[in-house]
């Protein structure tokens, strides 16, 4: 299958990455390329194999339920572009 | 699926059918947050509970407190549900600004908790099941403040990061009551079991609504999902206005677009929500920084030995035991405290009279100030007290409400009251006798026409002796000889 | 004095301890080399002022008898992925812009409580994505080497280019690199450096700016085995802080380092003898081989027959999870803000003008695989053929202990060379990428020069958690192949 300029646009969107519509075509050609590449993995037959999501597979390490951590307005606000009255800040928006 | 026809909406076209499934997040009762150290509690200065995890920074990563898990768990076995010893955390993508990391740990797949039940009370006394799809794990998002300021939004991850159950039923409610009812046992359930406090003020409790409607028998319509609703009265306001509108459109020859919708209390409607409408596509995966989540058989049997005595189990034993009635005893089992209240009143006095004490009189004051049953300025083991001085004749039950509002006053205890104000009632035969027969020397008269079959006058004259004694005569007693006497 | 900067870290630590030199002078050793080669534009950020203080600190404690630490006093540079208190920590980015850590890295931490000495922030290609670190904000790294009568510049592999090139022009005696794909091990071969990337969960991953979480790995990269054996202990060790980190003891791999390894059983995978692979790499490669023999291993052909779908496979994993890791560069908490009238036009004006072309093309792929209606023809395509090729190596370790293949497919190339192709870039992780699918340990040594005199590598991969056999057979590399060669003018 090949993306068009149209689904790259909507993957732009969902990414939240603007791409000025001149940029679209390039793209999409540049992103068929790789995805035409990846699509040799269809040779293999991978029926009945487990998908391996990650390495380990011991089963989830679990902490205890204290509170150790997050009282630090500060630290957490320290790197913000414009925060105010202990706020992180946005543009408006309407709900 | 039972009768249903009592639950049918009239339309232009004829009856219509609402089909109701309720998703419902439920903040996990714990000290910590879901994947962080970072406090949980409520009302605390904006970013005050936040840890790096929380906001996201670069390289954080998460690490599952283990109460959260517990506590799953504990209401999967609650809602009789399968739980799953093997789940998994998944992520779901999508850009917010309260959303920090740009995703939701989530359960997609493999959820912790599979297929329960749920039985509803139904406010004409009929009960009815109703499925649980599953419950699943996730993580709370942000809050953005958007009235602070003319061109910015707020925003406050004191909650970005708590613990939800996201609890989903089949679409298996029909009516609005029947959607109230099911919120109802869910928090009761949840607060018996101590996972959730059920508090849908603070948000604690939160309810997305799936609203469609069709005509009875046809198969499921398009739903709107009406989110956040955030009390059980809107819920079913949502409801009722919700169904009346998709009629509409579907009468007028339309068809429902399946889509979010919110509900505005102040005008009654629900409209669609602005931010949702572009369509949204999750691109949930694995969580990479999160192995599946493996628990042993023995570990959920051992949460499942501990599970306290839950409402429908408590509902059947009061009846069994206590011969209450079924009202009396959902009344009485409806929250976990009232229930352990009642049966600490009622230990070694006479059940039915108890449940009536605490269900009429005491739920009475209660309500008039507008306490609940742990802040009852009377206690269990007084208003048992109370109880057992009227089953033993020390005093009537007429006087006993005049003690009643005497503890309330002094917060003295009944016997002392009783004795203090000499309230003991009289149960001496000659001291009834003699006040009857003074009252019939009196009234000679209306002896003698009662005599003639005014049957009505036993009541004045029972009045006249009570009057006499105090009101102190042992009401049985004196209706006994004072039939014995006028019969002549 | 310059000779100062030639020392191993081993050698160092004997002279250190010997009173021979101080921490200091060693420090301001490396903080005047890195001071007259910016033009190689390995530091994003430098700092020396941080440099003396921890190298007098670490001086006192020698001096009262107290430096404890495996690399105390070892001035090292770190690669600008791991975030650092109160330092700039960009990612190469320029979406990180002015982003100051108020938190230390675990594996960071554990260095310093080691003993070693921040000489500062080492270049590398944006978000870890590339394989010549020409990808980077803060522009590209020039690799030392040269080839013989040419003055090209060539790249320093990627992505811990910046790390590579400190460690090969002697600015620093060693540095931390990660490795999701091959970028510890191809630019180590790119720059005749030695680096290793551990098993999966032996260093945390915490405080790590995120690429390909399945797959990331903190490793050393150091100028000899040993210096990767002493830096891979101060690093390594179980983090609650990360719930894929393994708690396994952290053995002392210098003591593995015996040079005895008869009897040892050495996989060749026939897989990993591509048409078109440089004869001059071939030769190499049954060198190594033949090193191998004569110190007593048995060779062993094996297969490892899914291997030519790993790079296909990683270009979906490793982009799909990054799209979802790079989503919380958003503007909002951190680094750079573009305004825009709504939320939505904040996000994508930040994210269009804080990312480069790379990760873009990254994140609009991986976004795409993990799509509504692609999720099972890609993602979970993927997760199966990784299955396979993890199983590959299982299978092959019930009979060797250790496999042998080249690096790299070719010697360092030219700047700009690859740049136009993203398929072609994506080539120089082919005997890498493998490793990281797997989750196993991969070490890269030097083992000679190309006809053009570039250094090139030998890659050995391990099982898991047995890195102490990859040092022990690593060495026995170094040692035949004598590989003794020094960017002229360093
Ligand atoms: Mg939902
Ligand atoms: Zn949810």
């Amino acid at each position: 299958m090949s993306l068009d300029t149209k689904a790259v646009a909507h993957i732009a969107t969902l990414a939240r990455i603007r791409v000025p519509e001149q940029d679209l075509a390039g793209l999409a050609k540049e992103l068929n390329g790789i995805m035409t590449w990846v699509e040799q993995l269809n040779e293999v037959d991978t029926t009945g194999v487990e998908p391996m999501t990650g390495v380990e597979q011991r089963g989830l390490p679990q902490r205890p339920d204290v509170v150790n951590d997050g009282a630090m307005p500060d630290k957490i606000l320290a790197n913000a572009p414009e925060p105010a009255h202990g706020f992180f800040t946005v543009p408006k928006v309407v709900e | 699926m039972s009768d249903n026809t009592k639950n049918l909406i009239e339309g232009r076209t004829g009856m219509w059918e609402v089909v109701l499934g309720l998703e419902v997040h439920a903040q996990v009762i714990s000290k910590a947050k879901l994947f962080s150290g970072a406090a949980t509690a409520f009302g605390a200065e904006p970013n005050s509970q936040v840890s790096l995890v929380d906001a996201a920074f670069p390289g954080m990563l998460p690490v599952i407190n283990e109460i959260c898990v517990e506590q799953a768990v504990r209401t999967g076995l609650g809602l009789n549900a399968e739980i799953n010893l093997k789940s998994v955390f998944d992520r779901k993508n999508y850009f917010y600004a309260d959303l920090p990391a740009g995703y939701q740990i989530s359960q997609y797949t493999q959820p912790i908790v599979g297929k329960g039940t749920i039985i509803l009370d139904l406010p004409d006394g009929s009960r009815r099941e109703v499925g649980i799809t599953r419950l699943h794990l996730e993580q709370d998002a942000g809050k953005s403040l958007h009235d602070q300021h003319p061109s910015k939004s707020y925003i406050d991850l004191n909650r970005a990061g708590v613990a939800l159950m996201e609890i989903v039923s089949e679409p298996d409610m029909r009516s609005s009551d029947e959607a109230a009812a099911y919120l109802k046992k869910l928090r009761s359930i949840l607060r018996y079991l101590g996972t959730c406090d059920g508090n849908m003020d603070e948000g604690s409790m939160r309810c997305d609504v799936n609203v469609s409607v069709r005509k009875p028998g046809d198969p499921y319509g398009t739903r709107c999902e009406i989110k956040n609703v955030n009390s059980i009265r809107y819920v079913a306001q949502a409801i009722e206005h919700e169904a009346r509108r998709q009629i509409e459109i579907i009468e007028d020859g339309g068809t429902i677009k399946q889509e979010t919708r919110l509900y505005d209390p102040n005008r009654g409607e629900t409209r669609p929500m602005r931010s949702k409408e572009e369509a949204h596509d999750y691109r949930y995966f694995p969580d990479p920084d999160l192995l599946p989540l493996i628990l042993e058989q023995s570990f959920v049997d051992g949460i499942k030995a501990g599970l306290p005595e839950l409402p429908d189990a408590k509902h059947e034993r009061f009846v069994k035991e206590f011969g209450l009635s079924d009202y009396d005893a959902g009344v009485l089992v409806a929250e976990r405290e009232t229930a352990a209240f009642y049966e600490q009143a009622a230990k070694g006095r006479d059940p039915k009279l108890t449940a009536n004490w605490v269900i009429s009189e005491l739920f009475g004051l209660l309500n008039k100030e507008g306490k609940t049953i742990t802040e009852s300025p009377i206690s269990a083991a007084q208003l048992g007290e109370l109880v057992g001085l009227i089953q033993d004749n020390t005093i009537s039950g007429r006087i006993a409400k005049e003690v009643f509002a005497a503890m309330l006053e002094t917060g003295k205890s009944a016997p002392a009251i009783v004795e203090e104000k000499g309230l003991r009632q009289v149960t001496d035969t000659g001291a009834i006798d003699a006040a009857i027969d003074d009252i019939l020397a009196k009234n000679a008269d209306k002896v003698a026409e009662y005599r003639g079959g005014k049957d009505k006058l036993f009541g004045f004259f029972v009045g006249q002796v009570m009057k006499a004694t105090g009101g102190k005569a042992n009401p049985a007693m004196l209706n006994e000889r004072l039939k014995a006497k006028l019969q002549g | 004095m310059s000779e100062l900067t030639h020392l191993t870290m081993a050698a160092a630590l004997e002279g250190l301890k010997a009173k021979k030199f101080s921490s200091r002078e060693l420090t301001d050793a490396y903080l005047a080399a890195m001071e007259k080669h910016r033009d190689l534009n390995a530091y994003i950020t430098e700092t020396p002022d941080k440099a003396r203080a921890m190298a007098d600190a670490a001086d006192q404690r020698r001096a009262k008898s107290e430096a404890n630490g495996l690399m105390d006093g070892l001035p090292i540079g770190i690669k600008d992925l791991f975030c650092t208190d109160g330092v700039l920590t960009t990612a190469g980015s320029h979406i990180l812009d002015g982003f100051k850590p108020t938190y230390e890295s675990t594996v960071t931490t554990n260095l310093w409580r080691h003993g070693a000495v921040m000489l500062g922030k080492l270049n590398l290609d944006e978000f870890a994505m590339g394989s010549s670190n020409e990808t980077s904000y803060h522009g590209p790294v020039i690799n030392p080497w040269k080839r013989k009568n040419s003055d090209v510049k060539l790249v320093p592999g990627g992505s811990s280019g910046g790390s590579a090139a400190a460690v090969a022009a002697r600015l620093a005696m060693a540095a931390t690199g990660t490795d999701t794909g091959g970028s510890i091990r191809q630019p180590c071969a790119f720059t005749g450096t030695t680096g290793i990337k551990p098993t999966y969960g032996r260093c945390s991953r915490w405080g790590i700016v995120a690429f390909a979480s399945s797959l990331d790995q903190a490793g050393p990269m150091a100028r000899s085995v040993e210096d990767c054996a002493i830096m891979l202990s101060a690093m390594a060790g179980h983090d609650p802080k990360d719930s894929t980190s393994v708690d396994v003891a952290v053995p002392d791999f210098r003591k593995a380092l015996t040079g005895d390894i008869r009897g040892l059983k050495v996989g060749i995978p026939k897989e990993y003898r591509l048409d078109g692979l440089s004869p001059e790499i071939a030769k190499l490669w049954d060198e190594g081989v033949a090193w191998l023999k004569a110190a007593g291993a048995e060779i062993k052909e094996i297969s490892l027959p899914h291997t030519k779908y790993a790079l296909p496979t990683y270009y979906i994993i490793a982009p799909a999870e990054a799209s979802s890791n790079l989503a919380r560069y958003d503007g909002v908490r951190f680094g750079l803000r573009v305004p825009g009238k709504t939320l939505d036009e904040m996000y994508e004006l930040t994210r269009e003008a804080g990312f480069g072309k790379e990760v873009k093309r990254r994140v609009m792929i991986g976004t795409y695989v993990l799509s509504a209606g692609y999720y099972d023809a890609y993602y979970l395509k993927a997760q199966r053929l990784r299955a396979l090729i993890a199983r590959d190596f299982t299978e092959a370790f019930k009979d060797i202990d250790v496999v042998l293949t080249p690096s790299t497919p070719s010697a360092a190339f030219g700047a700009g060379e690859q740049s136009d192709d993203p398929i072609a870039m994506y080539l120089n992780d082919v005997f890498t990428v493998t490793v990281n699918l797997a989750g196993l340990p991969g070490i890269s040594v030097p083992a000679g020069l190309d006809s053009q005199g570039l250094p090139l590598g030998l890659q050995l991969i391990g099982r898991a958690f047995d890195e102490e056999t990859l040092f022990r057979v690593g060495q026995v590399v170094e040692k035949s192949a004598n590989f003794t060669a020094v960017p002229a003018g360093y």
